[in-house]
């Protein structure tokens, strides 16, 4: 653990040196920017939608109360899908995503010697491959929360229109009450650490990947599934810091 | 030249490479042959440096490359033409890209120059006008080719070719055989080719460099194999019955 541990460090020690020329990486990050944030949207979108629904519908149920002003139902589901549903269920959403598709990437140009050929033309490999991914995915997630955050409350807007369990203005009321403006960097904070966890570790194990095609699935699998580890590790100590 | 002295490589307990020395020499097809797991290859990733040698030195014109660290290489590396064995084109890039991506990276020439450098060098491996495929839409020995002018889109110093015949028809590796000589002789280059095809060995075989076991055990030219009397040389040369017949016809 301690020799991958170090090895992932030295890989992106070497991921950030000085460019061999910074227009073709900055076209780099360019196409992956656009990659990883265009080519995100719809998923993100979806489970949004969804996400924001279900959150606002549960917490209606669990709330059905004379004593509990109906308010409340639009704070909770504002506070929940900043401070965890979008940030956190989209970045494990995206490590399937974005992660997988980094991992298998850079993984087949591993196994069929594309790395061995810029390699042997002088270019320096993590730098070229990875640092765009990186640059990207820390830019694009923090984007691609915030189009999630709009509309996960307006899954939950819509929710109390379509069940009509909470009048859509009390749930306006409450997204407008008792706002900590903490949750946004909370979010914040998360969504950049995440993204720079999904495309990292996803390279990392691209990078290292040995064989065959069978290797690169291997591959792509581990990356997702330590991606999600450290998500929520990340998760645990960022909310733990911060709040 | 490029020079190697006495490479040793080991991988774990396992000995791939014993003390091999040999001298690659400007302007003539030095070919590196062997059985398969003989160490051609590994030989060949330690000369250009994708494996460090466990011991011994590599020389590029009496530059000591295997003391040199990533920054260091970088100017030797400028130098270096490779065609591997599976091409290996990047698959995100069409032909023309492929060619011109040594040429975005380190050289300041305009898009028009670099336009002209690819369709230079697709027409030296005659693609022209191949410029807009995909990878995946060329055949093996188009794949080749496009390898070839990639490797010399650089103007190389050094190239170096990984079994440039494997997986070809004999019509389609004779005219890979011939565009590599006719480089070599071009542009003067110090050419290091794996392969364990006979027809390119007595074709282009300039300088010839047989390996057993990850040993050297015979080193000459083409001219000089059918004369030997190296027992393992012997039988990996003359292994086929079209091999022994035109031995006898000598």
């Amino acid at each position: 653990m301690f020799y991958s541990f170090g090895r992932y460090i030295l890989l992106l020690r070497l991921s950030f040196r000085k460019p061999e020329k910074f227009s073709v990486y900055w076209a780099e990050v360019m196409r992956e920017m656009v990659s990883q944030g265009v080519g995100s949207l719809g998923i993100i979108a979806i489970i949004s939608v969804f996400i924001g629904a279900v959150a606002a519908i549960q917490v209606a149920f669990q709330l059905v109360s004379p004593l509990v002003p109906r308010e409340i139902v639009g704070s909770i589901s504002r506070d929940s899908t900043i401070l965890e549903f979008s940030p956190t269920i989209s970045a494990l959403v995206l490590a399937g995503r974005i992660g997988s598709s980094i991992a298998s990437q850079i993984g087949t140009m591993r196994v069929t010697e594309q790395i061995d050929a810029l390699e042997i033309m002088g270019v320096n490999t993590p730098g070229y491959l990875i640092s765009p991914k990186i640059i990207a995915g820390v830019t694009m997630i923090p984007l691609l929360v915030i189009v999630s955050v709009v509309l996960g409350l307006t899954g939950g807007y819509i929710a109390c229109v379509v069940s009509r369990d909470i009048a859509p203005t009390d749930f306006i009321v409450g997204l407008q009450n008792g706002f900590n403006p903490v949750i946004v960097t909370v979010c914040a904070v998360k969504s950049v650490a995440f993204g720079f966890i999904i495309t990292s570790v996803c390279s990392y194990f691209g990078f290292y990947t040995t064989g065959g095609a069978l290797e690169v699935g291997q591959s792509a699998t581990k990356g997702v599934v330590f991606s999600c580890i450290w998500i929520l590790f990340g998760d645990l100590v960022i909310s733990s810091l911060l709040l | 030249m490029i020079e190697i002295k006495g490479i040793y490589k080991s991988f774990g307990e396992n000995e791939v490479l014993k003390n091999i020395s040999a001298r690659f020499l400007p302007g003539k097809n030095s070919l590196i042959i062997g059985s398969s797991g003989s160490g051609k290859t590994t030989l060949l990733k330690c000369i250009v440096g994708l494996h460090e040698p466990t011991r011994g030195e590599v020389l590029y014109d009496g530059e000591n490359f295997t003391e040199m660290d990533f920054e260091a290489r970088v100017p030797i590396r400028k130098q270096i033409g490779m065609l591997f064995q599976n091409s290996a084109l990047f698959d995100s890039m069409n032909v023309e890209k492929n060619i011109m991506f040594p040429l975005d990276l380190f050289t300041d020439m305009t898009r028009a120059e670099k336009i002209d450098r690819a369709n230079f060098c697709l027409e030296k491996v005659n693609l022209k006008g191949k410029n807009k495929l995909f990878p995946a839409e060329l055949s093996g020995g188009m794949k080749k080719r496009v390898g070839i002018a990639r490797a010399i889109s650089m103007q190389p110093k050094y190239l170096f070719v990984d079994e440039p015949n494997s997986g070809l028809d004999p019509k389609t590796a004779i005219l890979i055989d011939d565009l590599i000589s006719e480089i070599t002789e071009e542009y003067q280059t110090t050419t290091v080719i794996v392969t364990h095809d006979m027809n390119s060995v007595m074709g282009i075989g300039d300088h010839v460099v047989f390996l057993h076991n990850g040993e050297k055990w015979w080193e000459g030219t083409n001219h000089e194999i059918a004369h030997t009397d190296n027992k393992a040389l012997n039988e990996f040369v003359f292994a086929s019955k079209f091999m022994q017949a035109a031995r006898a016809k000598l």
